[in-house]
């Protein structure tokens, strides 16, 4: 689970992670507000959206007074921000962050991730800030230093010091660096983050080390026990498919292709989408998203994912791929008849079903009166449906 | 032979008188598994399945000389459940539960890599293990549909569970059958890696050939590559799912997920064709890639 700028904020502010003073703005109004607010002769007025890349694409402006603020925060809020994070469409701007300008000697950059080798956290940081991590990683990998956290003991100051001295930080910086750091690190712990990334962490002038831009990942495994963190996410920031999808426990990720897909297992639901793209790119088919329904097919499951995947106005045409495994294929074939009648199928639809009582299911499927075409491999299955839209 | 489990294997569920624990304790035993109790804190003493129920796994240890443990329990317990397995000296435990918190699996990883800890972990959120048999003399632990399989000549390796069942049945119908399956999950932190599992098919007579299935995400599959060139002479088949995936997004598994570099299927299908892998290009052709090299 994605978090805002602001929210994250208030969560490095709640754990003593240093950060700008800002106050949030819904209005055009309120931004100019802050500005009187917030001493200074200098503004940074930020759209609120999940996505990386706002500055480019407009969503981040500096200001120098309370008519610019609102003229800024006027422009943003109500509108979708494009950026190359996000589709064409963009993501809805409904509140933007007003903070003070900051006079920045030096840009720097730090994250805490899991090392999935390992299986353990490291705390990451480059002199590089400001930046994309992934391009100084590739082409100057020894600005990147690491400290890798024993999870008996925690990130220790030693490490923390390691790493401030890594980054060049001199005098005061060092201490307030390690302070920074080890709150970081127990807010990252405390929270059940999946991953934090300050970019860029800034030296200001002054002397003092603040994170200008911060993102925090969560882990949604761990929401369970978080229910004050769960509560703030943005379904406004979701795709609505998406969101729809997570009701019924469906596991959906839209893509921007023509075939819809139905499929009982992410690793398979991923060789389903693999192959379509496979066989089909020649002739213009491409898989319209990611789809798992998981272990318990039933007729409610099946008839809310295709619902979902007709909603989606580019589908031309529906794989459902199930290996039954323990659930039985005359059942399965039951659901998808009965889904199939409830949402007025207007597309074809290729099913190719595996495991007890195959034999069973498929003549179910055939006797339904409806134009469901059978497969009888995950090959066969994509090379029926892609032949299918294309006539 | 077979790698991990044996027809003698004795087992005990955690988690045993819930429906998953129930429903698939009942299917292993009708493999011919040897299910020997079961464990669920405060119903001790109790009958499930004309098998003991215990409130620890010590006790159940105790009881039953179990070597074996499969863990059915929800996910904020789970990292536990494994902990008290190993507390208890089990020496194989498969973790089914799917949605563990990171944070939890990391605790347990570095219990787990602790020079005395003698326990193995197979998942957590994987179908599990099997040792096809005849004629219910089989080993099954965890969720996998048992009349798929037959005993054999191949050994699989997978992160996922329903495509470790593609392997599997295009195994069995060309005849060729399985000597052990092993699900080793698709979560980011998890206990058996392909490494390890890799390296006991190559000391294991009964299999002549491997299937490896892998997945976006994680690095798992470009170690296990570097592992191959130096220490596998079996031959391989390889699968790698989530070619089609854009980055950024995750793909159901809590772990596949381009978040850029070597994690893309195409940087894992380079490196496993170099290290000398049959690389299949779509899952329907596993069981003909793999005839073909066993004739």
């Amino acid at each position: 689970m994605n978090l805002h700028e602001y929210q994250t904020r208030g969560l490095f502010e709640k754990y003593g992670v240093s950060v700008p003073p800002g106050i949030l703005a819904t209005t055009a109004a309120e931004a100019a507000e802050a500005t009187a607010k917030l001493k200074s002769d200098l503004w940074v007025v930020k759209a609120q959206v999940h996505a990386g890349g706002r500055g480019k694409a407009g969503g981040v402006k500096l200001v120098k007074s309370a008519a610019e603020a609102q003229a800024a925060a006027a422009g943003m809020l109500g509108r979708n921000l494009v950026t190359y994070q996000t589709d064409a469409k963009g993501q809805p701007v409904n509140s933007v962050f007003v903070t003070v300008g900051v006079d920045i000697a030096r840009e720097l950059y730090l994250a805490v991730l899991l090392d999935r080798s390992a299986g353990r956290l490291v705390m990451m940081a480059s002199t590089e800030g400001g930046v994309e991590i992934e391009k100084v990683a590739h082409e100057t990998p020894e600005k990147i230093f690491r400290e890798t956290i024993d999870p008996a003991v925690g990130l220790q100051p030693y490490q923390a010091r390691n790493l401030a001295f890594a980054l060049k930080l001199e005098g005061d910086q060092v201490n307030k660096a390690v302070g920074f750091m080890l709150n970081l690190y127990k807010m990252y712990m405390d929270t059940d983050a999946s991953m934090v990334e300050i970019n860029p962490l800034v030296v200001t002038k002054a002397g003092d080390v603040q994170a200008l831009d911060g993102k925090v990942t969560l882990d949604e495994n761990a929401l369970f026990r978080h229910p004050d963190l769960a509560a703030m996410e943005d379904l406004s920031q979701q795709d609505s498919r998406e969101s729809e999808a997570r009701k019924y426990d469906l596991n959906y990720v839209g893509l921007d292709g023509n075939i819809g897909c139905m499929v009982n297992g992410a690793g398979l639901a991923m060789a389903t989408m693999d192959i379509i793209k496979h066989i089909g790119a020649a002739k213009g088919a491409a898989p319209a998203n990611f789809l798992d329904v998981g272990g318990g097919a039933d007729e409610a499951k099946v008839t809310a994912a295709l619902k979902i995947i007709l909603g989606d106005t580019q589908v031309k045409g529906i794989l459902i791929n199930i290996f039954g495994g323990i659930m039985k294929c005359d059942i399965i074939a039951n659901g998808i008849v009965a889904a199939a009648k409830a949402v007025k199928l207007h597309v074809p639809l290729v099913v190719r079903l595996e495991g007890t009582n195959v034999e069973l299911g498929n003549k179910i499927l055939a006797d339904s009166g409806l134009p469901i075409i059978t497969a009888n491999s995950l090959k066969d299955a994509a090379e029926k449906i892609v032949g299918a839209i294309g006539k | 032979m077979s790698i991990f489990i044996t027809p003698e294997t004795k087992v005990i569920t955690q988690g045993f008188t819930g429906k998953n624990g129930t429903f698939h304790t009942e299917q292993g035993l009708k493999y011919g598994t040897r299910y020997v109790g079961g464990v669920t804190p405060s119903k001790g003493g109790q009958t499930h399945l004309g098998l003991p129920v215990f409130n620890t796994v010590a006790e159940a240890v105790h009881e039953t000389a179990a070597e074996a443990s499969v863990i059915y329990v929800p996910p904020p317990f789970a990292a536990d459940a494994i902990l008290e397995a190993e507390a208890a000296g089990v020496r194989i435990c498969v973790c089914i539960t799917e949605g563990i918190p990171v944070l939890d699996m990391v605790r347990v990883k570095r219990k787990l890599m602790d020079p005395k800890c003698t326990m193995r972990l197979i998942g957590p959120n994987c179908p599990g293990v099997i040792t096809p048999g005849d004629n219910g003399t089989g080993c099954k632990i965890g969720i996998m549909p048992a009349h798929i399989h037959m005993k054999g000549r191949v050994g699989v390796v997978s992160k996922s569970g329903t495509l470790t069942y593609e392997a599997v049945k295009q195994t069995t119908d060309v005849g060729l059958g399985q000597s052990t399956c092993v699900g080793i999950g698709g979560d980011p932190v998890h206990g058996t890696n392909f490494i390890q599992v890799l390296s006991a098919f190559e000391n294991d007579p009964q299999t002549e050939a491997i299937v490896m299935i892998g997945e976006i995400g994680g690095m798992a599959e470009i170690e296990a590559a570097e592992f191959i060139k130096t220490s596998i002479t079996k031959p391989i088949v390889g699968f790698i799912a989530g070619a089609s995936a854009p980055k950024g997004k995750r793909m159901g598994h809590a772990g596949a997920i381009i978040s850029g570099g070597n994690d893309t299927a195409e940087a894992k299908i380079a490196a496993m064709t170099e290290a000398g892998v049959v690389m299949v290009q779509t899952t329907s052709d596993i069981g003909m890639a793999v005839k073909q090299i066993l004739g």
